[in-house]
């Protein structure tokens, strides 16, 4: 098959980006994937907004804080349960928001590789953390250093009170060591598995005593609790503190590597991995002290990620999967609370990754229930179907409430017991619009190029034309549309 | 503290020790040389409880007045308990359990656990679902790696069912993944459109080079068969007794129609939640416990009637159980080891199994566990499914019996 111009513009969008949005459907023939990809990155170098969602109840309680004496205060005697239960609550549901305001941006922005990238970032530093205020700082961290220096970002996330919390660094202190942090940083951060000892991390744990933050979230080194002793990590001996500790890792080549083919599976084949290439990049992000907007730039414009084995290669994310749909069909969610339930229930919440590990990918997000409710989902878009999904309680995220997803008006739209209803309006004119000029004996063949990153043809044309409605050009256009979206190749990015 | 291996203290030589740690509570694997029935309709039904269960208000010490001390608020009284033995009693919701004590089919392990107990829900869960060690993370379960291990080139992926919309991770394997649903009605209508049919079979399935859109068909493929199948299977010898009209009664109503019918599911797999009561914890595991018990009263019932009481082995789990002192706002905050119950017509040995928890020794105000729950996988793969547990929890655990 030769690969056409078209086709390697999708691959670029659906890698480095979240797909092709319906505006740019009509300059995919004509311009090349380089300057494709350098319009991409020109759109991606704006520094991101600021998101803030925080209800303004509880911002009076952690931001009004300005005077010390009142800080002080609330620090020694603690928050009262009653407050600390409201603070919880709200900041689940301001989580919500951040969540849809971030997806928003995905499915809105020009600056589809920043946001992608995030997205990579945030699976990395994976980490849960019910406090709004922190989550709103990390995701800031991660977002504005997303494609610039790999040391400027572990930097930023190991010293956020996010991270530092979730990996116990609290508790760290040079009277009793709690090496979590530690050990975290060097197995998932930057090194991986098998490429440390259980001592590197005892002495590296050792240097991040004292590490900590206070209630605004910044970063404090707490000098009493750390311990200034002599430390040996990764063959190297002295008065180590933790930004000497990072800068060791960072010296490490392994940790160009570690990161390098992590970024190659995720933006070029989780399948299979070409060595070689992944040598070349990493020889080259290491070299450019790990900037990561070379290190995509070597990825996007080498002519290897273009290559056949690479393209609709991957299993979307389910993040990936509702972003695209919504980018290819410009709509109106009025449920939108709906896109948390299908994240939960296809097993990728945005700010509760799975386990400090991140998400594992690829075919671990396919199974039974998970595969169908995939396919369904664009159907339910169309129809505004009812449907019906029970998804188990998150204890992390409810503190043992019973959510309440029952509630009208809370953007959900539940209808009967345990149903749901998407009600979303989606543009269809501005979308057909996209295929004036097409003639209808073509049409079939460009919406299924433009919907799909496999073989034209692969897919059985005869039952999908068995579903689809002719009446009309536009109802054509929607049908056909709709019923490759349900499609195992689909799920292919 | 160091977990003693059954090799140690089968040395110390002391019978009472030996029996005390060493619970015998099944029997499956004695039944199995009289043929007295096929091996193959061996199932487990596991509960889990989501949100960490407290363990010390579900079995009572009664008579122990540091629980008293730490509870004064929370600690239910001798009094209204369900006495098992002088020392132990039930939450007062648990008649059914109760009643399948003295009828000698309840067995409860006290203590279960891992060693470096993690207080986070969402890790401690994942740590019992993969059954990895608490510093390891691993992308397969349990029931999915024995669905790997036992189900090379069967059919139909339908030996592992979840009663949920919701796939556990638990039972997702590394090529086989059990399959969810709350209803089979419901999952028959969904899947049951000739246009995924229709694409299923007319993909070309690449063998020798199979790509992630094989996979994918793949998946689509065994599901709508297996979405046949188990409409079929619930419809052929449904349970006409009375469950509660709870999701959980839904929910048994459900695994009990399966096995009276013929279908080859092994494993059920069911929640219940949420027990996370760190505010007002008497009401909400009340309510909870009144959902269980009633329902696994009419289970369990339904199954005697039916004479398949004794090829079925229900267990419970938790996360974790909870701080053994309670909290400000009446209720508990996450602990460590929790007891299990196992529930059949057929355990090897009944009662309370081992030692209720020592509460003079504890750890940061949390339980120490005794035993690691892998050797509770090991012994229902091994003893109850004639699984390679080796295999599936990938080092060899010791059997409890």
């Amino acid at each position: 098959m030769a690969v056409t111009n078209q086709l390697k513009n999708q691959h670029l969008f659906c890698r480095a980006g979240f797909g092709v949005a319906t505006e740019n459907l009509k300059d995919l023939a004509g311009v090349s994937p380089k300057k494709m990809y350098a319009a991409l990155e020109k759109a991606s170098n704006a520094k991101p907004e600021y998101f803030d969602v925080a209800d303004n109840s509880i911002k009076g309680i952690f931001m009004g804080i300005s005077d010390v004496a009142k800080m002080e205060e609330l620090k020694k005697n603690g928050l009262d349960s009653d407050t600390r239960k409201r603070i919880r609550q709200q900041s689940r549901e301001d989580l919500k928001s951040l969540n849809l305001k971030w997806l928003d941006e995905m499915i809105n922005t020009d600056a589809q590789l920043r946001e992608k990238m995030a997205l990579f970032w945030h699976g990395h530093f994976a980490c849960r953390d019910i406090n709004i205020f922190f989550q709103q700082l990390m995701l800031a961290d991660i977002r504005s250093n997303a494609l610039g220096n790999f040391g400027d970002l572990l930097k930023a996330v190991s010293k956020s009170a996010s991270m530092l919390g979730f990996l116990n660094n609290q508790q760290n202190k040079k009277q009793h060591p709690n090496e979590n942090f530690a050990r975290e940083v060097m197995e998932l951060f930057t090194l991986g598995r098998g490429n440390y000892t259980e001592n590197d991390i005892k002495e590296a744990a050792r240097a991040f005593t004292g590490w900590s933050f206070n209630i605004k979230g910044e970063f404090v080194f707490r000098k009493f609790q750390h311990d200034d002793g002599k430390k040996t990590i990764l063959g190297k001996t002295g008065n180590f503190n933790g930004d000497d500790v990072l800068n060791i890792l960072l010296e490490q080549k392994q940790t160009a590597k570690y990161i390098t083919k992590k970024i190659y599976k995720f933006f070029v084949n989780e399948n299979e991995v070409d060595q070689s290439k992944v040598d070349w990049l990493s020889d080259r992000f290491y070299q450019s002290s790990y900037s990561i907007s070379g290190l995509m730039n070597d990825i996007f414009t080498s002519d290897w990620f273009y290559d056949e084995k690479n393209i609709g290669a991957n299993i979307k994310s389910p993040i990936e999967l509702m972003v695209g749909i919504r980018r290819l069909l410009p709509m109106e969610i009025e449920t939108e609370q709906l896109q948390l339930l299908f994240q939960r229930a296809l097993g990728q919440v945005l700010f509760y990754p799975p386990n400090v590990a991140g998400w594992p990918g690829g075919k671990n997000w396919i199974d039974s229930s998970s595969l169908m409710l995939r396919l369904r989902i664009p159907q339910l878009i169309k129809d505004d179907d009812a449907f019906q999904l029970n998804v188990k309680s998150d204890d992390d995220q409810q503190m043992g409430m019973k959510e309440n997803t029952q509630k009208k008006g809370a953007g959900m739209n539940a209808i009967a017991k345990g149903g749901f209803q998407v009600r979303a309006n989606v543009d269809w004119e501005k979308y057909a619009k996209q295929f004036d000029g097409v003639g209808r004996e073509h049409l079939y063949d460009v919406i299924e190029s433009v919907v799909l990153q496999t073989k034209p043809g692969s897919i059985h044309e005869t039952s999908v034309k068995s579903v689809i409605d002719s009446s009309t050009r536009e109802n054509y256009i929607k049908t056909v549309t709709v019923a490759l979206m349900g499609t195992p190749e689909f799920q292919l990015c | 503290m160091v977990h003693i291996k059954r090799r140690q203290f089968l040395q110390v030589g002391s019978l009472a020790t030996a029996t005390l740690f060493v619970p015998k509570f099944l029997k499956a694997f004695e039944k199995r040389e009289f043929n007295f029935v096929p091996p193959g309709n061996k199932v487990v039904v596991i509960l889990q409880l989501s949100g960490g269960n407290d363990g010390l208000n579900t079995v009572i010490p009664v008579r122990n007045d540091i629980y008293y001390r730490e509870r004064p608020k929370l600690g239910i009284e001798r009094s209204k308990g369900l006495s098992l033995t002088d020392e132990v009693s039930l939450h007062p919701e648990l008649t059914a359990f109760a009643d399948l004590y003295n009828d000698g089919s309840l067995g409860i392990l006290n203590s279960v656990g891992y060693p470096n107990p993690d207080r986070s829900h969402f890790r401690s869960m994942d740590i019992w679902h993969t059954a990895s060690q608490s510093d390891q993370y691993l992308n397969t379960g349990w029931v999915g790696r024995y669905l790997d291990a036992q189900c090379k080139g069967c059919d139909k992926p339908t030996q592992a069912l979840e009663i949920d919309d919701v796939l556990s991770l638990a039972l997702k394997g590394d090529n086989i993944k059990g399959l969810a649903f709350k209803d089979p009605r419901r999952l028959y209508n969904t899947s049951h459109e000739k246009y995924y049919k229709d694409l299923a079979k007319n993909h070309k399935h690449d063998h020798e080079h199979e790509k992630p859109v094989d996979y994918l068909y793949k998946t689509m493929s065994e599901t709508l068969s297996s979405a046949d199948y188990i409409f079929q299977q619930s419809k052929l010898r449904p349970t006409s007794a009375d469950y509660p009209k709870t999701e959980l009664g839904n929910s048994f109503k459900t695994i009990s129609s399966l096995i009276f019918s013929d279908i080859n599911t092994k494993v059920y797999y069911v929640s219940l939640g949420s027990f996370d009561t760190h505010y007002n914890q008497q009401q909400q595991q009340q309510r909870l416990f009144k959902e269980m018990n009633d329902a696994i009263a009419a289970f369990t019932k339904d199954l005697k009637t039916n004479n398949r009481f004794q090829d079925v082995l229900l267990m419970t789990f938790s996360e974790f159980g909870r701080r053994v002192a309670q909290n400000a706002s009446s209720g508990t905050d996450h602990g460590t080891a929790n007891n299990m119950f196992f529930i059949g017509g057929d355990l090897k040995q009944k009662g309370i199994i081992n030692a209720m928890p020592d509460l003079t020794d504890l750890q940061d105000g949390d339980l120490k566990y005794k035993v690691d729950f892998k050797n509770v996988y090991a012994t229902v793969l091994n003893k109850w499914l004639g699984a390679n547990d080796k295999l599936i929890l990938g080092k060899q655990y010791d059997y409890l019996y």
